[in-house]
């Protein structure tokens, strides 16, 4: 009796921790069977090469070009911010801080990422941009500029938090042995901890750049919602985020080209996000064979 | 040999400067956008705020739909989320033998982590509302969000577990308790600081969540309660209220933000200063009990 009861409880506990399979399952299977119909209005040359974006005007166009445009110019500009500024600022904690002051200055730094989105983007578009307009006269009211730097900063905790814990899980006796052949903190950190914690700094790279590729609503707000072939950033862009949330925010037939262009929108994302994940699972899978 | 030396200490007061530059501007910045929100939205904020309805009129406007529409689906969220994802947890840290099985799991946990909100949003409008007829409703976003942040309570869950030390399920065993009473009786109870800072920030960020419920259709204009739940006749309670349509407020504050008007945007920043009040109270809360438990738990 107590055994069937054992039994029965690590059976529902499995079917718990199964069930983020099934999200996953469903997550892939709705994207692509509610896009495959999409396909056979439009080419997927067309899809992939063209270049405008207007799905639902009265002669539309599918070219996915302009989104991906604004995506990765946006992605690029927050990588700018939050690269540099989270690897130092985690080396900085790892290597210079103290346990003491690392314990209020990491929680501190991760409240960056508790602000939810919408509040970027409110910040992007009223404050960042009118101050970005006393440099840059010619900056449009809705620009790729500064939402892309507002979500560098947004990001930097998904860098320099991870980035740290790999720093700081490097043992200490390679540190020792550097500063005992003479080397300066700086050397070490630059010359014996990131390169020995590289694997799981570039991770941290991995999870900020799907992050960023992944970012609604500052864009959304912020960058002006026109599908726009463009690497300038001073102009307004869409990118595939930004244009899932503007059909959304219309009412939208089911099965419609509309609705079929926003799973197929979303399907792009999902493969561009889940190309830079494997990425990062081979390149860490890469150095642990190394050590 | 001594310039050399020199040289290097200068370099690395350099590099600690920068450092500390780092870090500063991170956290100026976020002093900046809380100051810039405050400053526009606080004289907003009054008890009228809470109990009006949004409006043509900016200065009538308030978020009483919005924050009803967020409370009903953060219980929702926490109803769904917390016993799947604790249950998981469990699973993962006490049952799983190390196969395939589990690592197909493992892998799957941190995939969704890094798969983009908005695709989630997505998924429930084909799953949920279409093909599972629940309608745009407080019961689909609850799911949806719930789902959302299922890998942070999992996460979290077996973090809060893995501290616990073995000589603790050893003692259990020797005493002849099964292995459910041992996680029942003894690891559950031990864990649940950390579980509950896990909950804690899984809701903090599902309450300021946006995208995915724009996705399945959340309404931006709503000047409506949902059905009470508590009712004067038999049977006294009714779960109606799922199925009713619902906004929440960081749609409203977008919504307001879209609109021209700069009065409009006033609101928006009232709807900001209570939104991000929220999440800063709950994230406190978590860093709060994390560091109460690591010092109180000593093994």
């Amino acid at each position: 009796m107590r055994r069937l009861r054992e039994r029965a409880i690590e059976a529902v506990l499995f079917l718990a921790a199964a069930s983020s399979v099934l999200v996953t399952v469903g997550i892939v299977g709705i994207l692509v069977t509610e896009s495959l119909p999409f396909f056979s209005h439009v080419s997927i040359k067309e899809f992939l090469t063209g270049t405008e974006w207007t799905p639902l005007f009265e002669n539309p166009k599918y070219g996915i070009m302009p989104l991906l445009a604004g995506t990765f110019l946006s992605t690029i500009i927050a990588l700018i911010v939050a690269i540099p500024l989270g690897t130092v600022a985690a080396a900085f904690l790892s290597e210079y801080v103290g346990p003491k002051a690392r314990e209020v200055l990491k929680p501190m730094l991760e409240l960056l990422a508790a602000v939810p989105t919408v509040i970027y983007g409110y910040f992007a578009l009223l404050f960042v941009t009118p101050l970005l307009q006393k440099v840059i006269p010619e900056l449009s009211g809705f620009n790729v500029l500064s939402a892309g730097l507002v979500i560098g900063v947004m990001i930097v905790p998904y860098v320099s938090s991870l980035s740290e814990d790999a720093m700081r899980s490097v043992p200490n006796h390679l540190r020792e042995a550097s500063f005992a052949v003479g080397a300066s903190r700086m050397q070490t950190a630059f010359k014996v901890v990131i390169p020995a914690a590289f694997s799981g700094i570039t991770s941290a790279y991995i999870l900020g750049i799907s992050r960023a590729l992944g970012e609604t609503m500052v864009v959304a707000i912020a960058a002006g919602m026109q599908p726009n072939l463009t690497l300038n950033p001073t102009e307004p862009a869409a990118t595939i985020t930004a244009f899932i949330v503007q059909v959304s925010l219309g009412d939208l037939p089911h099965g419609s080209i509309g609705y079929q262009s926003i799973y197929v929108a979303g399907l792009s994302l999902l493969v561009l996000t889940l190309c830079f994940n494997i990425i990062g699972l081979y390149l860490r899978k890469k150095f642990q064979e190394k050590e | 040999m001594l310039a050399s030396i020199k040289k290097r200490k200068f370099w690395d007061f350099v590099f600690a400067m920068l450092g500390l530059l780092s870090l500063l501007f991170a956290l100026v910045t976020l002093l900046a956008l809380i100051v810039d929100l405050a400053s526009t939205g606080v004289p907003r904020i009054n008890a009228a705020f809470f109990t009006n309805f949004p409006s043509r009129f900016a200065e009538r406007a308030g978020i009483l739909s919005a924050w009803v529409g967020s409370f009903c689906i953060m219980i929702t969220t926490a109803l769904c989320a917390i016993p799947l994802g604790v249950a998981a947890g469990v699973y993962l840290e006490e049952y799983s033998k190390k196969n395939w099985v589990s690592q197909l799991i493992e892998l799957n946990i941190i995939n969704l982590a890094g798969i983009p909100s908005i695709t989630y949003g997505l998924m429930a409008l084909g799953l949920f509302v279409y093909k599972l007829k629940l309608g745009q409703s407080i019961l689909t976003a609850g799911l949806t969000l719930g789902l959302l942040v299922l890998p942070i309570i999992i996460v979290t869950t077996r973090e809060a577990i893995r501290t616990i030390p073995n000589t603790i399920r050893e003692a259990s065993y020797a005493l002849g308790a099964s292995k459910w009473q041992t996680i029942r009786y003894h690891i559950l109870p031990y864990s649940s600081g950390g579980i509950l800072t896990g909950v804690i920030i899984s809701l903090s960020r599902a309450i300021g969540e946006t995208a995915p419920l724009i996705t399945i259709g959340a309404l931006t204009f709503i000047a409506f309660l949902p059905t009470p739940p508590v009712e004067g006749h038999f049977p006294y309670i009714n779960f109606t209220w799922l199925s009713d349509p619902f906004t929440v407020m960081p749609i409203q504050m977008f919504n307001w933000l879209s609109r021209p008007q700069p009065e409009f945007h006033v609101n928006a920043a009232a709807t900001g200063v209570v939104l991000l009040l929220m999440t800063l109270i709950m994230n406190g809360g978590a860093i709060y009990l994390r560091s109460r438990f690591r010092k109180k738990m000593k093994w």
